[in-house]
């Protein structure tokens, strides 16, 4: 069934979410196309129960999704989306139209700020958590400063206007949430960023034969398989579940080691590229950049090796047990 | 990648899951009186008495079928044991090879008659493998090896040398891969696999003092070894195909990821005392296990195309260069917190543990295969090659 939805997801992204299309988004920030497109398909909705026009996907079947839109770059904050919807239906709140961030807030003079959200440019509204508390913003509402990062945005409201935004109350770990959605575009952006340098590995021809003959090359190019496939497998772990909440100890796995893995690969990509892959013109950069994008949201692989050592140090179990409550799969 | 991504999270069955509450409870009351930087040996600690207990146990050769003495289990139940053995620091050596892979290759090509002969013995602990395959002049070059058996009337005449043949000194038997055709420029066709009966006329063994003063790896030397006909395992001239055969099993285990884990449990143990914790260790013990845990992950679902009948060889290297670098990193890191500290507070047997895994530690990326070698079949796996 996951893989119907898949192909269905890869379908309209192939068609619609091109690197002219992403190159677009970024001098553009306007979303309203491909948005459209992924509206209309219902994808946003997947989770959802199949009695509020959802297609009930649990998370394990979500990840190979969200790994597409790292595959496919899509500028677009849709996997926020996807969970910001099934937060707001747990809370029974309708879901808006539009794009949803996901922020964590300060308060500074008494003003409400979230800086350089992801998507905040494009996005119609934000769940922000302050305080332990996560309500439902407008971004369209906001004093809005775009980013370097053009789909980003930082984003302002007073104090009235969170006070007197809905307050999502059944909602999980914002932070968390967001996280495991990060790590999840990672591993499809690794996957896809590993394959672009293979294929210029085995074109680009220096000294008479394509560089990809070369040890050094060859070697570089495991040690970037390697990252792949473990970071691969840590994002996929944290989605071995049937709905929110998530395990705090996965998502710290996860997002800790794809964000180790995103800034290797993305390195090892670069070295073995040389000067093309630093053009505007060539793809490489359109995913590395999000690498390293995707590596500072919601949590370096320091933030969350702080919080699985706090897990490890608070018990008592063996490092096998730990190891085992993060690996171990119920299978439904 | 496509490949690679077919690797899906997998859950080791309920069934073999209860086995380690047992093992658990029966290796807390053997191991228990040794100290841990004698358990930080891990699967380089020898007992050949711990080996027969694990036989009569019938943990040995679990994944061998009852007809010869074994468990009739699947791979996840031998992953569930050893994962067990290795994390109590169990003196698991001996019966290591036969149980790991000499076991397997004899029921996969082994003829009826050599099941039945080495099969029980096995899984009773009573019959230790080697594995001869590195010479003086074929390490990392495989292919090269020029130890010979000639066929003649009483079976094969060997001749040749082995080296860094891992516990030679305290086993029964060698598998060991030689030219049976040809000459070392033919590489890998007219190899074989021979079974080598480690007490017979005409061999010595000499052990090599390693680094940290224990001798694991031996010379072998084989002077007109007489071996009768059925030494041979499989078909004569696919020994290289049978080796490599091998490899997923060697590669992808367990033993790949925790080689450290006894000194890391003697250091969280440290570090979870109001004296020991600080903010870095334990940014450091999220680290270790964040780098750990989806390995553990790779390592089983490996477990499955097993389980599967399946050879996922190139999987297994990438496996066991990351689980190695993961396993040097942990004495470096430790000794690089601990050091960081006023290192007269550093508890005496977590010293002792952390010296002894910091000397053996090179040798966990060079077993089995090192990482040039490993990063070199990746790439092939890639399409490099």
């Amino acid at each position: 069934m996951s893989n119907l939805f898949t192909d269905a997801l890869r379908q309209i992204l192939a068609d619609h979410c091109s690197t002219d299309v992403v190159r677009q988004i970024e001098i553009q920030p306007d979303p309203h196309t491909l948005w459209d497109q992924l509206d209309e398909s219902g994808f946003a909705n997947v989770l959802l129960a199949e009695s509020n026009g959802g297609a009930g996907l649990s998370l394990r079947e979500l990840f190979p999704l969200l790994e597409l839109c790292g595959q496919y770059a899509l500028p677009l904050p849709f996997g926020e989306t996807i969970m910001g919807r099934a937060l707001l239906s747990a809370a029974n709140i309708n879901c808006p139209k539009g794009l949803i961030s996901l922020s964590q807030a300060r308060m500074v003079n008494g003003v409400m700020q979230c800086n350089a959200v992801r998507g905040g440019s494009v996005s119609q509204h934000v769940l922000v958590c302050f305080d332990g508390e996560i309500r439902l913003l407008s971004s369209l509402q906001a004093q809005r400063t775009p980013d370097i990062w053009s789909m980003d945005a930082t984003l302002m409201w007073s104090h009235e206007q969170w006070k007197q935004a809905p307050i999502i109350s059944s909602a999980g770990n914002l932070l968390e949430i967001q996280a495991a959605v990060c790590s999840a575009y990672i591993s499809g952006a690794l996957t896809h960023v590993l394959d672009t340098t293979l294929q210029y590995a085995g074109e680009r021809r220096q000294f008479g034969q394509p560089i990809a003959k070369f040890q050094a090359i060859q070697h570089q190019l495991s040690v970037m398989a390697e990252h792949c496939f473990a970071a691969r497998m840590a994002a996929q772990m944290c989605f071995q579940v049937q709905q929110l909440p998530l395990e705090p100890l996965r998502v710290a796995v996860a997002k800790a080691r794809t964000s180790e893995a995103a800034l290797e690969v993305a390195s090892l990509s670069h070295s073995v590229h040389g000067a093309i892959g630093f053009t505007a013109e060539y793809d490489l950069q359109i995913y590395t950049r999000r690498l390293h994008a995707w590596r500072q949201t919601a949590g370096s692989e320091s933030y969350w090796h702080d919080v699985a050592g706090a897990y490890v140090t608070h018990s008592k179990d063996t490092s096998l047990d730990i190891l085992r409550s993060a690996t171990d799969f119920i299978t439904t | 990648m496509s490949r690679l991504n077919s690797l899906d999270a997998q859950s080791i069955p309920a069934e073999d899951e209860a086995l380690r509450a047992v093992v658990r409870k029966f290796l807390a009351d053997t191991v228990k009186n040794i100290p841990p930087h004698i358990r930080a040996r891990s699967w380089a600690g020898y007992s050949p008495e711990f080996s027969r207990q694990l036989g009569q146990q019938g943990w040995l050769g679990i994944t061998l079928p009852k007809a010869y003495g074994g468990g009739g289990r699947s791979a996840y139940a031998r992953y569930v044991l050893v994962e067990e053995f290795l994390n109590f620091g169990a003196p698991v050596g001996s019966h290591w090879i036969a149980d790991r892979q000499s076991g397997p290759l004899i029921l996969k090509y082994g003829t009826e008659a050599q099941k039945i002969r080495y099969l029980p013995a096995i899984c009773q602990g009573n019959a230790f493998f080697c594995i001869g395959m590195s010479e003086p002049n074929s390490g990392s070059d495989l292919a090269s090896v020029r130890t010979h058996a000639t066929r003649n009337e009483d079976g094969w005449l060997l001749n040749g040398q082995k080296i860094w043949t891992t516990n030679a000194h305290h086993c029964h038997f060698m598998i060991a891969l030689v030219r049976t055709s040809g000459e070392a420029t033919d590489r890998q066709k007219g190899l074989s696999q021979l079974i080598v009966d480690l007490s017979l006329p005409g061999i010595t063994i000499r052990p090599i003092t390693d680094l940290s003063g224990d001798s694991h790896f031996c010379e072998v030397f084989f002077d007109n070894v007489q071996l009768s006909p059925d030494a041979l395992i499989g078909a004569e001239g696919d020994g290289w195909d049978q080796v490599i055969a091998e490899l997923a099993f060697e590669r992808s285990g367990p033993e790949r990821l925790y080689s450290s884990i006894v000194l890391f449990d003697e250091w969280l143990a440290y570090i979870r005392t109001p004296q020991g914790h600080t903010p870095q260790a334990q940014r450091l013990a999220g680290k270790i296990v964040s780098q750990l845990a989806p390995l553990r992950a790779m390592s089983i679902a490996i477990t499955e195309q097993l389980v599967r009948g399946e050879s996922p060889v190139i999987e297994a290297a990438l496996v066991k260069d990351l689980g190695t670098g993961v396993e040097q990193y942990i004495p470096s890191a430790i000794a690089d917190d601990l050091y960081s500290r006023n290192s007269s507070e550093i508890p005496l047997e977590l010293l002792r543990t952390l010296n002894y895994v910091t000397q053996v530690a090179p040798s966990y990326s060079l077993r089995g295969g090192t990482r040039d070698i490993l990063r070199g079949m990746i790439a092939r796996g890639l399409g490099l090659r």
